[in-house]
């Protein structure tokens, strides 16, 4: 009975906990009480529910190792953005996150996070995942994986990988499809997709400082290349080539069934292509402007909460175990994306999809992860649809476009 | 059962056997009184122990308007259950406090927020800021080396064993710089393990005092410009600087490297330097009208307002008088007892309704592609006309797609209302030589909308903030690029406020909140004005 009571009272002291929290009041990080168990030596992590069922075996080494409990808590992938930056100020958040690395200039701006000494083991993941998860010269996050796009080229209808753009279209045309290429696009454009063929004509978004980081204060989208990226854009439109109304669901469907030799796509539609019975190679974009053609880098990997009592167990936890080759190669099995740990990759290298869009991301730029680049695609994807389907002079457009950015970024 | 008249000894025993169970009865409810004193005192002992629990927990958090909540809603509820009279009291309570909770706290909330500068760099207190500062700015001295670390203890005093790259052991702590030690105890690798007179500490003993070890800085010298040693993991230490100095009493920022000053505002919730730069994060702070000041004050949220109220309130009306015109036609053929079959009919009506308008809205999206769309390929003979992305014409199937999903509804509705009209008044009517269209327009509409009416002014409401059906089908668009405003053809009220409050990285919740509060007054006052001329309706019953 007495068992009965308490359990009962525990309950609604959590009931009421939990309302109190949900009405906003939770007012300090004070652990008092209504969350007893928030005990120093348990490390909440927060991630989706693909990472979980890996994490669970590198929690549990840790726990041995260490003698400090790991808690894993499933979050839907799309909404821990807002949440940590919600969360983390209440003291209510977890120790570690899962995380992309553009979200980085937020999560700074907000001071959720903080940086990570990843040390020595720097040097043991590829560059261009540890320049992603850094900002202003610090380093907040231990990567896990990379994710770029590449051209997936059908072998049956195209049996060599084009060189340039030029030789892409002809190959394609030679082919005999509906489409000599494939790239979605949609009604309000996809940049994304789209910028291998911006950079290949020397105009990245922003320039770029010594160490690799990207400069809110130099915008380089409207120089002579993003003007010259802008008339060849609106010459594809015409041709043809480029719709809006080709969205992606669109541009996979007519690929799968081999209405095209090349679709430009990443990793997250090779399956179904060859589930569509599709022998598919991986190559690199072909340039259209005569610079390298470089996508950008996605990089996901995992963030320690400004807030946190357990600082030196959530370093030691990450910078260890989530940057070891086992977890790293156990990540990549889960999820396909190829690791961000050199050792895990070269590993993973022996799968040619792996590889080849691997290739691909090794000469890839991060995507920016400064909170100015919020600004941009509101203003670039609509304006790349209006050149596309020829509505203005594209130069004209572009220094628009250019300007609306400038004025935004202020 | 007798029929003649009963003795007197029967109705004695008749008299008898009724008191009988008169008594009984009161016993019966005396029971039940005890049963549901018992249970209510019950509930409320496991209530009042909870709230004297939270009470105490607020009171250590010194959280004190939370307390005088919890403490009068406890002896309210008290009060109410104990009274004998008041029963109404005690049906409604429950209910009025998750109403409190959980829509009248929300909605103030909400409107609070709208003078608050809340959103991205400006979510959380002035400490936390600090703090997240601070740590931000330690930097690793460029190609420093990593030291093996061990911590040791003494007299609750962390101090930091290090061995360099060299095999060189020192040792120091927050309060003496690193000094060089000859009699530590090293392991095979030569790494300093311990020392004489101290305690070495396991990673379990670090754990268990992370904070206080995490926050251990020891000078590498007397000179503080040299950084200072810390762990971010216990096992290895770094030489930092940090490039900012927070001064508390004077309420300023510095940052080493370049000399500047940031001092705090608290107008701005952040520190600001005299250029006018500031330190990201900020906190929150109240701003007052400044998020209306800017709502109607912004360039480029001012110029589509207008515009944009304009289409709200055309697209509102158009998908109400279109829906309800459709439904009560479809409803009043479907009434007709001379039709065959109407149950299946109405079966299929229906339809639209049961999916989801999420699922439809993206169907319509997929159908209306110009190129490669069911519409144009199969219904046009593959004419490539421009549904979603010519203003006019996305505007057009926003209000069809829209008719779609929401007719059902309407036919439903308008069933239900005519069938509640007595028939003999159409009768009468007929009698009298009226024609059908006058029937219908003298008799059965104004009948009818006195049922209905309420429930288009919900309609209205319903599709004023319709953001799914704006969001999935045309996500606004299309777009006037030489505008430069992140606003579209389409775009109704409150996706324009999504676009400006959520778009790209920077949330700006006090905005979205001043927004949503314009919109309120804007739905409101129609919602007034129409029930107003409803009034009218009623009497004509």
């Amino acid at each position: 009975m007495m068992v009965k009571k308490n359990g009962l009272l525990a309950a609604g002291a959590i009931a009421v906990a939990a309302s109190l929290a949900l009405a906003g009041c939770s007012a300090g990080s004070d652990s008092s009480g209504a969350t007893s168990d928030a005990d120093s030596s348990t490390l909440t992590v927060w991630v989706d529910a693909d990472r979980a069922a890996v994490l669970k075996d590198a929690a549990a080494a840790f726990t041995k190792e260490s003698g400090v409990k790991v808690k894993l808590v499933q979050k839907d992938f799309a909404k821990i953005q807002e949440e940590f930056i919600a969360q983390v100020p209440t003291g209510k958040g977890p120790d570690i996150t899962i995380a992309a690395h553009d979200w980085l200039g937020n999560f700074v701006s907000n001071g959720v996070v903080q940086p990570v000494e990843l040390g020595d083991t720097a040097a043991d993941y590829q560059q261009v995942a540890v320049t992603a998860m850094s900002y202003e010269g610090k380093t907040y996050g231990v990567p896990y994986s990379i994710e770029n796009i590449a051209l997936l080229r059908n072998t049956a209808l195209a049996p060599t990988a084009p060189a340039t753009f030029d030789d892409m279209v002809a190959a394609g045309t030679a082919a005999g499809t509906e489409f000599p290429y494939l790239v979605q696009i949609g009604p309000e454009a996809d940049p994304y997709h789209l910028y291998p063929f911006q950079t290949s004509f020397g105009a990245p978004v922003f320039g770029t400082n010594a160490d690799g980081s990207y400069n809110p204060d130099d915008l380089t989208v409207g120089n002579a290349g993003g003007e010259a990226f802008a008339t060849w854009l609106a010459a594809e439109g015409a041709a043809g080539r480029m719709s809006v109304n080709l969205t992606g669901d669109i541009a996979k469907e007519k690929f799968y069934a081999g209405a095209s030799p090349f679709l430009l796509t990443g990793p997250w539609n090779v399956p179904d292509a060859q589930a569509a019975g599709i022998d598919v190679s991986v190559d690199a974009v072909p340039s259209a402007g005569g610079q390298p053609a470089q996508p950008f880098v996605g990089v996901q990997g995992f963030m320690v909460s400004a807030k946190t009592k357990n600082a030196i167990a959530a370093n030691e936890f990450l910078v260890n175990y989530i940057g070891s080759e086992d977890v790293q190669t156990a990540l990549y099995e889960v999820g396909g994306r190829p690791p961000a740990l050199t050792a895990a990759f070269e590993a993973a290298s022996s799968d040619p999809i792996t590889a080849g869009f691997g290739a691909v991301g090794a000469t890839a730029v991060p995507m920016p992860n400064i909170p100015q680049m919020g600004k941009v695609w509101q203003f670039w994807g609509v304006t790349e649809a209006a050149i596309i389907s020829n509505q203005g002079d594209p130069v004209q457009l572009w220094q628009k476009m250019t300007a609306d950015i400038a004025a935004a970024i202020q | 059962m007798m029929t003649t008249p009963g003795t007197g000894h029967d109705r004695a025993q008749i008299v008898a056997a009724k008191r009988q169970r008169q008594a009984s009865r009161i016993a019966e409810a005396a029971s039940a009184g005890i049963k549901v004193l018992l249970v209510k005192v019950l509930v409320l002992g496991i209530v009042d122990a909870i709230s004297v629990y939270a009470l105490f927990v607020l009171f250590a958090k010194q959280d004190w308007l939370v307390f005088g909540l919890v403490l009068v809603v406890t002896v309210a509820v008290n009060w109410i259950y104990f009274r004998v009279k008041g029963l109404p009291a005690k049906y409604l309570t429950p209910g009025l406090i998750f109403l409190l909770i959980f829509q009248i706290f929300v909605v103030g909330y909400s409107g609070y927020i709208a003078f608050t500068n809340y959103g991205t760099g400006h979510n959380s207190t002035k400490d936390d800021a600090v703090s997240s500062l601070i740590l931000s700015a330690q930097e690793r001295v460029p190609d420093s080396p990593t030291y093996a670390l061990t911590v040791l203890e003494q007299a609750g005093v962390y101090s930091f064993l290090v061995t360099d790259p060299d095999g060189d052991i020192s040792v120091g702590n927050a309060d003496t710089p690193l000094k060089t030690v000859t009699d530590a105890e090293t392991d095979g690798s030569g790494q300093a393990v311990g020392l004489p007179g101290y305690t070495t500490l396991n990673f379990a003993d670090i754990v268990s005092n992370q904070e206080a070890i995490a926050a251990v800085a020891v000078p590498l010298s007397d000179d503080p410009n040299d950084g200072s040693l810390r762990t971010p993991d216990g096992s290895a230490a770094y030489l930092y600087l940090s490039d900012l100095v927070y001064d508390e009493a004077a309420g300023t920022m510095t940052n080493t490297g370049t000399g500047v000053v940031y001092t705090e505002d608290p107008s701005q919730g952040s520190f600001v330097a005299a250029d006018g730069s500031e330190l990201q994060p900020g906190w929150k702070v109240e701003v007052g009208l400044a998020n209306f000041a800017k709502a109607f004050g912004t360039d480029s949220i001012r110029g589509p307002l207008i515009s944009v109220t304009l289409w709200t309130f055309a697209f509102a009306f158009l998908s109400v008088a279109t829906t309800f015109a459709l439904g009560l036609f479809l409803a009043i053929v479907f009434n007709d007892l001379r039709m065959r079959g109407r149950n299946v009919y109405r079966v299929v009506m229906i339809l639209p309704y049961a999916f989801p308008a999420f699922l439809s809205a993206l169907v319509w999206a997929g159908m209306l592609n110009p190129q490669f769309g069911f519409i144009n390929q199969v219904l046009f003979g593959g004419a490539e006309i421009p549904w979603l992305t010519n203003e006019w014409l996305a505007k057009f199937s926003i209000i069809f797609v829209n008719l779609w999903l929401g007719f059902p509804y309407m036919f439903l509705v308008c069933t239900g209302a005519l069938q509640s009209i007595p028939g003999e008044l159409q009768e009468a009517a007929t009698v009298d030589g009226a024609k059908p269209w006058q029937v219908f327009r003298l008799i059965k509409l104004p009948l009818l909308l006195v049922s209905v009416s309420p429930l288009l002014i919900a309609s209205f409401a319903f599709n004023f903030n319709n953001f799914n059906l704006i969001y999935m089908l045309t996500n606004g668009g299309p777009r006037d690029v030489t505008a430069g405003v992140n606003v579209g053809a389409t775009d109704i009220l409150i996706s324009m406020v999504y676009k400006v409050a959520f778009v790209g990285a920077n949330r700006d919740y006090g905005l979205a909140s001043a927004f949503s509060i314009l919109i309120f007054v804007l739905v409101a006052l129609v919602s007034i004005i129409s029930f107003r001329q409803t009034k009218a309706l009623e009497e004509l019953n």
